[in-house]
């Protein structure tokens, strides 16, 4: 049951860490990494605030042992920044949409959408509602998480034409 | 909400595998595939193992495989990776429909068809669709490899007939020959993605004059396990398609639903002889088409 050293790609960056079989991804991801974006919430696959990308898709990070991600590359919601620190798009249109209040499920809602836009440019409402179904906004601001991410989308399309 | 402590292997191949299960002892050796039942059960410490054994790097387990009369798919493939199958959807459209249901994208990225059935949560929708279509598994250990029918394999709620010393490498799901063949999936449940309240599973043939050729239906969340409801099968054959209601008549006698904190038992044998009906009128409307 000792530690065990693994090496994972966090945001592009090779990172080595040393930690026991036990430790979630998530806790490895904000106690060893210190990426304290990705939250922790019920800590048993419910409400969806650690989700990250795991090889590109979305999973929930307190579902899987850090041991597990050895070799393999994991996005945060660090990660969707660019890397001077500018919030991308999707980011913004939360932003100006309101689409957080406490906060709390904000990284999963950014993490589901991105992932959601990234196979699907222009989904509809149901779409949008099916990929952060799996995702708790406690404040149940929903309404305005469909409209930024449809905000994204659009804006998105307006850009390539 | 922290696993108790274990040791942690990720399995080159399947001997290795095998041979970790055969060389247990008195030691918990679970495999860890998706981990999306699991690991909840870890962390409530539900279950505390040893060890466990990734098989995720083992090559072979997650194939899916046209072989004519049934379609074979590897114990560690996702669920998501069956959601999006071609194959499936065309050949098996009934596990196509059941699969959507399973959970959120971000569980279906991890969790395997394997999982779902070895663990035998009577709500799970993946082994409500293989029951209904008489599907096999392959369980295979150092010793030996054993190929036996779903029928049976559930014993009681998360509790199925699989020997510690073996794993789940492949199911096998008769693909139906014909031309008027249809499938419905219904459940409900508190919100899409949530466990299955109660679910419902049905695919039918039709013969040329209009009468049921042959039905396969099954129904989760009313018992223990998941339950094929043969008597409903034998009532539907040979029925007009249009004159069905009297086939659902025996339906209680199949079922023995409990009450928890979701729903009570008499509305689960309510809400479940309107969702076979649904899912058999489903099945015959596609069937038509």
């Amino acid at each position: 049951m000792s530690e065990m050293e693994i090496t994972l790609n966090v945001n592009g960056r090779d990172r080595t860490v040393s930690v026991p079989p036990r430790m979630t991804l998530v806790d490895c991801l904000r106690d060893m990494l210190r990426l304290t974006g990705t939250h922790v919430g019920c800590e048993h696959g419910i409400c969806g605030a650690c989700s990250v990308m795991f090889d590109g898709e979305p999973v929930r990070s307190c579902l899987m042992f850090a041991v597990q991600a050895e070799g393999h590359k994991i996005t945060t919601v660090e990660g969707l920044a660019d890397d001077d620190g500018k919030i991308s798009d999707l980011q913004d249109s939360f932003w100006e949409c309101h689409a957080m209040q406490c906060g709390y499920c904000t990284p999963g809602m950014l993490v589901a959408s991105q992932a959601l836009l990234a196979e699907n440019p222009n989904p509809d409402d149901n779409e949008i509602r099916e990929a952060i179904s799996g995702n708790l906004c406690r404040c149940t601001g929903y309404q305005q998480i469909v409209e930024a991410v449809k905000m994204t989308a659009q804006r998105r399309r307006e850009a390539r034409s | 909400m922290k696993a108790a402590a274990f040791d942690y292997v990720r399995a080159a191949d399947l001997d290795e595998v095998c041979r970790l299960l055969a060389e247990a002892d008195d030691e918990e050796r679970k495999i860890i595939a998706g981990g999306q039942t699991l690991v909840p059960l870890m962390a409530m410490r539900m279950a505390r193992p040893d060890m466990l054994i990734d098989i995720n790097d083992v090559p072979g387990l997650s194939e899916i495989e046209d072989r004519g009369d049934q379609i074979a798919i590897g114990g560690c493939t996702r669920q998501r990776a069956v959601e999006r199958s071609d194959l499936i959807s065309g050949r098996l459209p009934l596990l196509a429909k059941a699969v959507r249901n399973v959970g959120h994208i971000q569980t279906r990225n991890r969790g395997t068809v394997g999982g779902s059935i070895v663990h035998g949560d009577p709500s799970a929708e993946i082994p409500l669709a293989a029951l209904a279509l008489e599907a096999t598994v392959v369980l295979r250990s150092a010793s030996a490899e054993t190929e036996i029918p779903l029928d049976g394999f559930f014993e009681a709620a998360m509790v199925t007939n699989i020997e510690p010393e073996q794993i789940l490498t492949e199911i096998r799901i008769p693909v139906w020959q014909g031309h008027a063949i249809g499938t419905g999936f219904n459940e409900t449940a508190s919100r899409q993605g949530d466990f299955a309240i109660v679910a419902a599973a049905a695919q039918v043939e039709l013969a040329g004059d209009g009468t049921i050729a042959r039905a396969a239906v099954s129904a989760g969340g009313v018992a223990p396990s998941p339950v094929k409801l043969r008597g409903v099968e034998a009532a539907l054959a040979g029925r007009q398609a249009d004159d069905l209601d009297a086939a659902f008549e025996g339906l209680g006698d199949e079922i023995d639903p409990d009450t928890d904190v979701h729903a009570t038992a008499a509305y689960r044998s309510r809400v479940a002889k309107k969702l076979v009906a649904r899912a058999v009128a489903d099945a015959v409307a596609e069937a038509k088409r």
